[in-house]
């Protein structure tokens, strides 16, 4: 083994969400030539073999460039896509429950609270709405239970007359997460809540997040491509790339020894606000490439700095590198010690 | 001529005036220059004025915002009394623009190499057939792989990252000596944000192009500017090297915004929120507009209006306490 910092296993929560070779395609239209040619049909594979599971109380975050296929899982953890194929394992579930039973256990904030809230419904008529409609408290107490919810996301009672329109940023996206957690979900699945919101805002609505994991012990798959962020709220991370994930590991773990060419790549790119030396050694060339034409072997392999020849031809699946810790590369074990993070100073 | 900064904006008031109503000041009152090759930020957050700031140099108002005040200087020149078609002369040549979106800037229905090659044809005076050599040298530089190919194609047919490429090698395609760019990076991945704001460095850094610089994140504007200036609700707050500022802040905001954004380096450091919003700026606060959400405001803050004035060298700011808020904190 290298030189893995032996890290004290974490105490193994029960999983609360599973998925297992999660894939997901489209099929393209063919355009009207294709279509009298005969030319194949092309497929766009947005998740490709998807294995992430999700443990009781944790925030796990899910990073990755546009299109490597973050927000389509999240759909299909939530139940809006259906996946082409791979299993869905829920630990709270039955098998075969119905929509509403699995809507109750995974509920979603979107990162536009701008467009995600109908501005025609008043805060009050929306959350008393979906009380009702799961049945989540007797009638007599839905207005009780709608105050309980948004004091829990640090509004007041007087908001319920109001609409969507007359709030801020911020608050919409209180409000998003109080609907979210009207109907007491195990899982809150984030994508990227916080990403249109201003810095200042930003910090009081990551509080927020870490108080719904602290004090109801909340599930939370966090996506995000702002790795500070990350850093910031997450204990666990995975990285995906071009639909598949490419390593996972506690978050102290992949920022002080990521294990994958992409991963040093992504911390080399994030702009520093303290140190101004960024290490480029893990600067990579060009672009993600298209989910449609996946290059052949290492999906990373064309903009990877230290791709051999084998990288071509073998594509390698996510296998351990540590306790905890699993990369999807062939030469995890090869790469140079990690120098990117500035020396992680002396702690006053 | 030769100590007049490149470009100096003096007092500068942008606002929408409408019939039988107030008029509502945007930004108010801002100066600040930025002297040949320099490379200057304005961070603030949404609303703050920063864009408007620096449409306002391009001459790309939106219709109804108005300048009501002020000057802007263009190497000792007012752009304001400068007759529209030397003003117009000017953008493009010597004053070019990089906006947030380029799917949006750019032309749909114009192949990117004729889009690139318009300005020297018409700046320059270059044949067509120059022009498309330049464009195309353009495209190299901006690492565009395979240019003269990718001149031929339309911006729908490229990634973001190429699109934001073909922008920047459009703006600087007359060899401007400014340049503005609003929020150039924001639109873009992280790996892809690295790598074009590297290019504009080194772009800049060898044709001496003088950058002003408007985006959010703090972190760019570490990476890209030596000077910056903070604005809140219209106004400059605080004004200095990016480094004395980001590591010794002298205006409660510009503290705040830095307590509030999670740094990378510094991973178990709490986050701190500003507490409440932004004002309204159809309504704004007499005093200091940061004093409804400052913790160290005082009685006159709600009343009188701070100016930014001098507190160290190299250093303003527009805060009446900031000798009583960070006093000790003097390195």
């Amino acid at each position: 083994m290298t030189d893995v910092t032996a890290q004290p296993e974490v105490t193994a929560q029960p999983v609360v969400l599973r998925v297992a070779n999660i894939s997901k395609e489209y099929q393209l239209g063919q355009g009207l030539f294709g279509r009298f040619g005969g030319a194949k049909k092309a497929s766009l594979k947005a998740l490709d073999g998807v294995d992430l599971e999700l443990r009781r109380g944790e925030v796990l975050a899910l990073v990755g460039e546009s299109g490597s296929g973050k927000s389509t899982l999240a759909k299909i953890l939530v139940g809006a896509l259906k996946p082409t194929g791979g299993d869905i394992d829920e630990a709270e579930l039955a098998a075969g429950a119905g929509r509403l039973e699995r809507s109750r256990h995974v509920q979603m904030v979107f990162q536009d609270p701008y467009s995600s809230l109908n501005p025609r419904i008043s805060v009050g008529s929306m959350l008393a709405g979906l009380l009702r409609l799961h049945r989540v408290v007797p009638n007599g107490e839905v207005r009780a239970e709608s105050i309980r919810l948004l004091n829990r996301v640090g509004l007041q009672e007087d908001v319920l007359h109001a609409y969507p329109s007359q709030f801020s940023g911020g608050q919409r996206q209180r409000l998003a997460i109080a609907r979210a957690l009207a109907v007491r979900p195990d899982v809150l699945v984030a994508d990227e809540p916080v990403s249109a919101l201003d810095v200042s805002v930003q910090a009081t609505i990551l509080e927020l997040f870490r108080s719904l994991q602290d004090e109801l012990g909340l599930s939370i798959l966090f996506i995000a491509h702002n790795l500070a962020v990350v850093q910031h709220l997450s204990q666990r991370v995975a990285v995906m790339y071009l639909g598949r994930i490419v390593e996972v590991a506690d978050t102290a773990d992949i920022f002080s020894n990521p294990r994958h060419p992409y991963t040093r790549a992504l911390i080399d790119s994030i702009p520093r606000m303290s140190a101004d030396s960024v290490t480029d050694q893990f600067e990579v060339e060009g672009e993600p490439p298209s989910p449609i034409n996946v290059p052949s072997g290492c999906r990373f392999h064309p903009r990877c700095p230290v791709a051999i020849d084998r990288c071509r031809t073998e594509d390698p699946g996510l296998s351990p590198v540590g306790p905890g810790h699993a990369s999807a590369c062939l030469l995890a074990e090869e790469l140079p010690l990690y120098r990117g993070v500035p020396a992680l100073k002396e702690e006053q | 001529m030769t100590d007049a900064p490149l470009l100096s904006v003096r007092n500068l008031s942008l606002g929408v005036q409408r019939k039988g109503r107030p008029t509502t000041l945007i930004v108010d009152d801002i100066s600040f220059d930025v002297a040949e090759g320099e490379r200057f930020g304005i961070v603030g957050e949404s609303g703050s004025g920063k864009s408007l700031t620096l449409r306002a140099i391009a001459n790309l108002l939106p219709a109804g915002v108005k300048v009501l005040s002020g000057s802007i200087q263009y190497r000792g020149q007012d752009l304001q009394a400068m007759p529209a078609k030397s003003r117009l002369r000017l953008a493009g040549q010597e004053i070019a623009m990089i906006f947030q979106e380029p799917m949006t800037a750019l032309n749909p229905v114009m192949r990117v190499g004729e889009q690139i090659a318009e300005s020297p044809r018409r700046h320059l005076g270059l044949s067509k057939a120059a022009a498309m050599d330049l464009a195309i040298d353009m495209m190299r530089k901006t690492g565009i792989p395979d240019p003269a190919h990718r001149a031929q194609a339309y911006p729908h047919e490229l990634s973001g990252g190429l699109r934001q490429r073909i922008m920047i090698a459009m703006a600087l395609s007359c060899s401007p000596k400014l340049l503005l760019c609003d929020e150039p990076t924001t639109a873009l991945d992280v790996t892809v944000q690295h790598q074009v704001l590297r290019l504009l460095e080194q772009l800049c850094e060898d044709t001496r192009t003088a950058l002003v610089f408007v985006t959010h994140d703090l972190g760019v504007v570490n990476q890209t500017c030596r000077e910056l200036g903070v604005m809140y609700a219209g106004e400059i707050v605080e004004r200095g090297r990016v480094k004395d500022v980001f590591a010794d802040p002298r205006h409660p905001y510009t503290k705040g915004l830095l307590d509030s954004a999670p740094d990378f380096d510094q991973p178990d450091r709490e986050l701190v929120a500003i507490p409440g919003f932004a004002p309204n700026l159809a309504d704004r606060p007499d005093g200091c507009p940061f004093q409804p959400r400052c913790a160290f405001a005082v009685e006159h803050c709600a009343t009188t209006r701070p100016r930014l004035e001098r507190v160290l060298p190299g250093r303003e700011a527009a805060c009446f306490e900031t000798g009583r808020i960070f006093e000790g904190a003097t390195a």
